[in-house]
Order: structure tokens, then sequence, then C-alpha cells
């Protein structure tokens, strides 16, 4: 299964193995490096508002590496979600540009799929898991349906929900639920995949297994994934790049790589004095800011 | 069905409430029979095939009726549910219509229709129109904006989105609106059928009052009530079927 999932244009990764892959992602912001596969080019986002208007972000810039795992911080309200929306082409920019592999962005391109924090409302409650996550071949006519099934049973086991096939949405759990939309997300075979604040709804343990769920994929098919999320834990222990979002309109704060090495693990990794720096200097830059801005709630 | 005794042993009890005063005269028997009376008029009505003659063209009316109400409501409804411009083109008129009770329209129906089943399928359809145009409208605004973003992300164009997402996310409403509706059409069919034409349940109810056959009177009466029974129970079976994806147990 792992070459039949594997993308072809992927030579230099399936030719690796993942700790040789890990090595390759460590020095990632630099520009010389990968390609970029999507480029953010003088971003902004105007919110009109009767009072004032609010700006989220202003001329905002960046190339994200084709295969990186970048995760975008910040505090609450500044703009990560939409970010990701504007990205994807769910929601337009006021002024600015999104390229992905070299096209402008403009409706949802093909190639890029959203996985929505409230999987509730995003998974098709009338479908079974095998019919939801079948969805996602939607946009490729060329699949028949032997070829259908096959990649349906693929990616249904891929992320561990075999023998729920037939279930409808209501008899899963929450985890299970967010399973059945990164499969269906998946079977598409995205180059990038979009992720806001995928597991902030399912409770710890879960969380920590979705996250090498994620993980797992991320190696296995070489994509390049976007993730947005307010636990700085999170994004650490998942990401080879964190950009660190200011207050709505402050632009991007910090941009580190992080060099933990992969694969990574929920116990010995978030043990490295490396991952407890990484996560104490991202976190004291976002929790200064969430206490002298916060905004009146 | 079982935990339903309770409810009609009441019924049991008021039909034998109603033959006892029928009996002893505590309500006048000429016009409130007695039960076993109004069962024996019912039991010689259906065989001899007068109320069955009676119940086929109410029911062709209705179900025409409907029919053609859910064929034009849910897709208009979808329309103003999805396309703002649509909705507000719509509104005022659908506003104005629809507080007149369907039985005003019998008189101008009778001018344009006549008295026969035209007019009383157009009469029916108007009224089964607008509880399913609003809850396909209501049930199209409810769906969630993320289920339709989903579609979004997928490469999903709206037209197909009205189809595969906000057809099946609204079907809930839409079962509800044509619940109520087929209430109101069995209402004014009978309705209708009364006030023209010679055939049809409603007729058989006023022509026995008129020549006094009152058990007949009440056997049509009561006929009313289990074919409404039976219409609703099962459309609630149909419901649970068709929604079984909720998980609700909606059992009738």
């Amino acid at each position: 299964m792992h070459d039949a999932i594997r993308r072809p244009d992927d030579r230099s990764v399936s030719a690796a193995p993942a700790t040789a892959r890990a090595a390759a992602h460590a020095g990632e912001p630099r520009p010389d490096g990968a390609p970029a596969i999507i480029e953010l080019r003088g971003l902004t986002k105007i919110f009109p508002t009767p009072g004032r208007d609010l700006t989220v972000f202003d001329n905002l810039s960046c190339r994200i590496q084709k295969g990186s795992f970048l995760s975008v911080i910040g505090p609450s309200g500044c703009g990560k979600s939409t970010l990701l929306k504007i990205i994807c082409g769910l929601e337009p920019a006021t002024a600015g540009q999104v390229r992905f592999d070299g096209r402008a962005v403009s409706d949802p391109p093909k190639g890029m799929i959203y996985v929505f924090q409230q999987y509730t409302k995003s998974i098709f409650p009338w479908r079974t898991v095998r019919e939801n996550v079948e969805f996602g071949l939607r946009a490729q006519k060329t699949v028949s349906r032997a070829q259908a099934r096959e990649r349906c049973n693929q990616y249904i086991s891929l992320v561990g929900l075999e023998t729920y096939e037939d279930y409808y949405p209501y008899q899963l759990s929450g985890g299970m639920q967010q399973r059945v939309c990164i499969a269906r997300a998946l079977i598409g075979e995205p180059a990038v995949l979009l992720m806001d604040e995928p597991f902030s709804a399912v409770d710890a343990m879960t969380r920590a297994i979705l996250q090498e769920l994620v993980l797992k994929i991320w190696d296995k098919l070489a994509i390049t994934i976007l993730f947005v999320t307010h636990d700085v834990d999170e994004a650490v222990f998942l990401s080879t790049r964190i950009v660190s979002l200011g207050r709505a309109g402050a632009g991007i704060a910090q941009d580190v790589a992080i060099d933990l090495p992969y694969p990574r693990d929920q116990i010995a990794t978030r043990a490295e004095p490396r991952f407890t720096a990484l996560r104490q200097q991202l976190f004291s830059s976002i929790f200064v800011q969430e206490k002298t801005g916060a905004a009146p709630a | 069905m079982t935990r339903r005794w309770p409810g009609f042993l009441l019924v049991a009890i008021l039909l034998l409430a109603w033959e006892y005063a029928s009996a002893t005269k505590l309500i006048d028997p000429v016009s409130m029979p007695r039960i076993s009376v109004i069962a024996a008029s019912w039991a010689k009505s259906i065989d001899g095939g007068a109320l069955l003659q009676a119940l086929l063209p109410t029911l062709g009316r209705i179900f025409a009726g409907f029919g053609l109400a859910v064929i034009v409501a849910v897709p208009v409804g979808l329309l103003m549910g999805s396309i703002p411009l649509v909705y507000r083109l719509l509104e005022p008129i659908t506003e104005f219509i629809r507080p007149i009770p369907s039985s005003a329209y019998i008189p101008v129906a009778i001018l344009f229709l006549g008295i026969d089943n035209e007019m009383k399928v157009f009469v029916v359809f108007v009224a089964c129109l607008f509880p399913i145009l609003l809850n396909t409208h209501g049930g199209v605004r409810a769906v969630d904006p993320v289920l339709i973003d989903t579609g979004r992300t997928f490469g999903v164009s709206p037209l197909k989105a009205l189809w595969q997402i906000v057809l099946p996310a609204a079907l809930p409403s839409i079962l509800t609106g044509m619940r109520i509706s087929l209430g109101i059409a069995l209402i004014v069919a009978v309705v209708a059928e009364m006030i023209a034409g010679n055939s049809g349940i409603g007729y058989f109810i006023l022509d026995m009052q008129r020549i006094f056959r009152v058990p007949e009177m009440f056997a049509g009466i009561f006929t009313l009530g289990i074919l409404g029974f039976a219409i609703n129970f099962v459309f609630l079976k149909l419901e649970g079927r068709l929604l079984h994806w909720r998980g609700t147990g909606a059992e009738a």
C-alpha cells in the first residue's frame, strides 16, 4: 500500500527513508531550499466593519516549500484560519496574491483540500464512512468503480477505520469522524492539505493519536501540510517550520525552523530539551501578546 | 405499537361511553346514533362499495395536488434558499398569498376550472405548496456553511452541490413540510368536495347528512379519521427510512 499511494512525481522522497527525509527538512526556511509550492505575495485582508475596518494582515509575503509541514500559530483573532481559507481559495483576499504551483489562486484549486475544525459539520451525515471517503474522488472522473472501491479501502485503512466502512457518522466518535474527513481529503491525493485546528475538538488522547497519524500520512504520501493550531506544543511536535503571526495586522512575528528529527514520537520527542526550548520560545512570545493586547471579549 | 395501548384504551372507553349515552338517550340518538349502528352502516357502506367509491376520487385528488406541489415547491424552495435574488423576487408574493386560507380560492378556482377534478386538484396543490416551499427554504438556509465550503474545497460546482449537499442536508426539513401539507391536503380536498361536485368522501358526508342518513354520515367521518391516521403513519415510516442516517429512531 505504501507504494501504491505514493505519488510518482516524488522520486527524491520515496527513495529516502523517513529519517533522511527529516534531515532534508531540517534547514527549512531558507528560500533557496526546496521549490516553493505556495507563495503568498503581498497578501492583505481587510474585514469591513461598521466602525473601523479591521486589517487582519497587511502585505504579508511568504514562501512555502514543497513537502514541508508548516504550522501557523498566533494569538486568538490574529487571522490564522482566515489565512488558511484565503490560501485554498475559500475566501477572497482584499489585495495580493496566492500562487499555487505557479498559478494564482482564486477559486478552490484542484490539488488543495481543506480539513475543517468542525468535523461534525463537515462530514456528510447521510453518507456512510465509505460513501464519505468516496466523495473525495468526485473531482476525478477518470477513476473506475473498481478502482474507486480499492482506493477507498486503502485510505479507510490508512486512517485505521477498517470494519467501520458501513457505519454512519452518528455511530462514530469525534476522533473517528475526523479520521473520515482526513481520509476523504487524502483520497484525491492532493499536493497540499490544509488543516484548520483539526484536533481542537477531540480529547487529549485522541489528539495525540491523530497527531501521529497525520505525521505518518505526511511521511508516507509526501504531501505538503499547512496546519493551523492554537496549541504551541502541537505545532512544535508536528512541524518542520512554524510561522507565528502577531496580533491582527502585525504580520509574521516569528518564522522558526523546527530542527527536531523525524520520526517524532509522542513521548521521546516531547522529552527532548530542544523541544522544550522551542516550545518555550514560541509560547512566551504569543503569551505576551495575548496578555498585553487582550481584546475586550 | 405495543407502547400505544393506553391511547387506544382511551379511544375504546370514549366509544363505549358514546354507545351507552346514545342507547340511554343521554344524547340525542338521531343526531348521535349508537356506535354499533354506525359501525354496522360503515361495514355495509364498505361492503356495498359506496364508501370506497367515494374515497378513491378523494385520494386521487389529494395525491395529485400534493405530488404537483412537491414537484414545484422543492426546486423553487431550493433556489430561494440558495440564490438571494430568487428569494427577494418571490418572498413578497409568497408572504401575500400564504396567509389566505386555501378554501378562499375555491370560488375563484370554480370560475376558471369548473367543479370537477381540475378545480379540486388545483386547490389542494395551492394549499400544499406553501408549507413545502417554506420548509424547503428554511431547510436550505439552515445548511451549515461549513458543509457548503466542504463541497467547494472538493471542487463541487454550485449546481451539483445543490443536488449532492444542499438537498440531502435540507431533507429533514423538506419532509416535515411535506407531512404538514399532507394533512392540509385532506382538509382542503374534503372542503372542496363539499362545496362543489358530486363525488368524493366530502360529498358523501354532506349528502348523507342532507338525506338524514346520520349513521352513514358518521361512517364517512370516521373513514376520514382512519385515512388521515394511515397517511401519517405511512409517511412517518417513509421518513424514518429516508432519514435513518440521523439515528434518532423516528419510528411511528
